[in-house]
């Protein structure tokens, strides 16, 4: 099966500024696959370049297998839900719908028809006469979708479509995309810079920064498995224990104390043993599990959440983070009280820069 | 008019406070002040465009003979008629370059943009006398040159002063222009660009619509300056082709009488028509939207 998008060694410099640092990704056929990463890393440019909208400065582009490189974005099976909407202000609804079948020369009652049912399937039915300025934020939003939709492209490109909405609206339109995406069997690149979005959404996603390729896997591989120290740090919460490697199964902690932690670098190399707050657990000083890896600590904050406490343990030279769910006689360890810092060894994934 | 004006005055400045007690009363007065600074010269040219007596300034009962002198004069005739054509072709070839410049600079990268872009508005920056003292010394130079070379015998006249009304013109549509187009996100191009428009529908069905009440807005301009030009026009003018300011002008230096008050007024309800349509237009497309809020 050729893959929806293939993108070899691809990088594209502005002037002197590096935007995407030569990446190779491949996004599958009917994929919900979604571009992650901070702010400035390069997620815009390189959905632009598959848009067409920039052309690379180096490497190669595929869509469904045929190299696209410098085509003009009109020439691509490919449209884009803009980062702003982009809705043309002088067109009702409908007529925005409809204008990629008119550029297409698709006749104007098909359009029209078609343009109404996408309308319909975005659930806007009845909105078809109004301009942009006269529809709300989130129905801008399906509009934008429609108006992309109606074309039915092979891929559709998704820049932070729901970057603007309020929480609510958001996670409402969460689902409705994916579900629209699963009906409609479309590869959709996603672009966003919330991992939560990312995770909840996504077959597959990948992690950037800085205009590099950190990660691409499912979401439970990078968030269980990430591969270096940004990945960890930027997906999900975590606590880094700074270390070196002492061999295949231990790492010794800064302050001394060995730790297990699977990694195949060599010894001697920096590493941080990521621990996720949720994957520790707080007991007295005296209890110590067989098979556990422990650290001692004095509690030194709590926070209530409601369904869970969030303790901040201060531990020699660093502060960890630890949560536990609020459980009926789940124990409160008093701020000032020493505690014991414990994990499951396979919880804990061993990270370098 | 002068309604009109407060209409959209009132619609703009939505979040405006009302003013209380003598703050409200200094207002006011201000703005009587300046209503009567505006239309009391105005008011007085009217009135003594219908005045029966060679003399400016003393009124000798109503007529209408100024008026009738204006139409029977084939002078002022021709006049208006040089005006007319000059500034339809100006304003015609302004907007066209005026637009594409606007384009290019507010669209496209290219080498020596920036000296482009300064140069562009040095004819907004140049005194009219210097630009007319310009304008003149070319084209001596230029038409010789021609009808030395090509054997063509271009004088002074319509395509002189059209030239160089086109020539300031261009800057101050390509201001306008540029203007609404700096307020037009550019991924309104993108998007059509990405919705399988080519570069001209993109320009077609988007950008066009989108920047329209501003080239709209550059012409009136063009013609409006096109139609009050009088330094640069008799500099470069020549046989034939004498506009009506220039005209009204000419008529001043052998001695003002009321004609020049009804050709003045004249011209003021042709500028003063031009302006009204512009602020009706810009109405209608408003209560056009807002009826279509209604469902
Ligand atoms: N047209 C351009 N000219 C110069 N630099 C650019 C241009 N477009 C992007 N850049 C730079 O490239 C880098 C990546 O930008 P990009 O828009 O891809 O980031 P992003 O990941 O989408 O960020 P955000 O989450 O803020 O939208 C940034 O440093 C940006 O300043
Ligand atoms: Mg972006």
């Amino acid at each position: 099966m050729t893959s929806a998008v293939e993108i070899a060694g691809i990088t594209k410099r502005f002037g002197d500024v590096v935007a995407v640092d030569n990446i190779d990704l491949t996004i599958a056929d009917g994929e919900f696959f979604a571009l992650l990463g901070p702010s400035g890393c390069g997620k815009t440019t390189t959905l632009r370049m598959i848009a067409g909208l920039e052309f690379p400065t180096q490497g190669s582009l595929k869509i469904f297998g045929d190299e696209v490189g410098t085509l003009p974005p009109n020439k691509r099976p490919v449209n884009t839900v803009f980062q702003n909407y982009a809705l043309f202000p002088h067109l009702n609804a409908l007529d925005n719908v409809a204008f990629g079948l008119k550029m297409q020369g698709v006749d104007k009652s098909t359009a029209r028809r078609r343009a109404l049912e996408t309308i319909d399937l975005v659930q806007l039915t009845g909105m078809d006469a109004r301009k942009p300025s006269e529809l709300s934020g989130g129905q801008q939003q399906r509009v934008a979708l429609a108006r992309a939709l109606v074309n039915q492209p092979k891929v559709l490109l998704l820049d932070e479509p729901l970057g603007a909405l309020d929480l609510k609206l958001r996670q409402e339109m969460q689902g409705e995309l994916k579900n629209l995406q699963q009906n409609l069997g479309v590869s959709f690149v996603f672009v966003t810079h919330d991992q939560e979005e990312a995770l909840t959404m996504s077959d597959r996603m990948a992690v950037m920064n800085d205009g590099k390729l950190l990660q691409v896997g499912t979401p439970e591989e990078i968030y269980e498995h990430p591969s270096n120290r940004f990945v960890a740090d930027f997906i999900g919460q975590t606590n880094l224990l700074e270390g070196r490697v002492l061999d295949s199964e231990t790492v010794c902690l800064a302050n001394g104390e060995h730790v297990t932690g699977i990694s195949d670098l060599p010894r001697g190399s920096e590493v941080a043993v990521s621990l996720r707050p949720e994957r520790a657990h707080l007991g007295p000083l005296d209890e110590i599990h067989s098979r556990q890896a422990a650290v001692d600590g004095v509690v030194e904050s709590v926070t209530y959440l409601g369904n869970a406490r969030v303790y901040h343990v201060r531990f020699d030279w660093m502060v960890i983070e630890v949560r536990e769910e609020n459980r009926p006689g789940s124990t409160l360890h008093e701020p000032g009280t020493s505690v014991s810092v414990s994990w499951d060894p396979s919880a804990v994934s061993v990270v370098a820069d | 008019m002068s309604k009109l004006l407060d209409k959209t005055a009132s619609r703009t400045a939505g979040s405006a406070v009302e003013p209380h007690g003598w703050t409200k009363g200094v207002l006011l007065a201000n703005g009587w002040l300046v209503y009567a600074f505006f239309y009391a010269p105005i008011l007085l040219l009217v009135i003594f465009s219908f005045s029966d007596s060679r003399n400016v300034g003393v009124w000798g009962g109503f007529t209408l003979d100024w008026y009738e002198g204006f139409v029977d004069s084939r002078q002022t005739q021709a006049a208006l008629w040089n005006s007319v054509k000059i500034a339809t072709v100006s304003t015609v070839v302004s907007v066209v370059l005026g637009t594409m410049s606007a384009l290019a600079l507010e669209r496209f990268k290219f080498r020596g943009k920036q000296v482009f872009d300064a140069l562009l508005y040095l004819p907004i920056i140049i005194p009219d006398v210097t630009m007319a003292v310009m304008m003149l010394l070319f084209f001596a130079e230029f038409f010789d040159v021609l009808n030395a070379v090509f054997g063509t015998e271009l004088r002074k006249g319509f395509s002189s002063i059209a030239l160089s009304h086109i020539a300031f013109s261009i800057s101050f549509v390509s201001v306008v222009v540029r203007a609404r187009l700096a307020g037009m996100s550019s991924h309104l191009e993108e998007a059509a660009l990405d919705l399988y428009a080519t570069r001209w529908q993109a320009f077609r069905f988007v950008t066009f619509p989108q920047i329209l009440p501003g080239i709209l807005g550059g012409a009136l301009l063009a013609m409006t300056i096109s139609l009050d030009d009088v330094v640069i026009t008799q500099f470069v003018t020549g046989p034939g082709w004498t506009t009506l300011p220039v005209y009204v002008f000419g008529l001043i230096r052998r001695g003002v009488t009321p004609l020049i008050n009804a050709v003045s007024v004249v011209m003021l309800m042709a500028s003063m028509t031009l302006v009204a349509l512009s602020l009706l237009v810009e109405r209608v497309r408003n209560v056009g939207t807002n009826q279509r809020r209604g469902f």
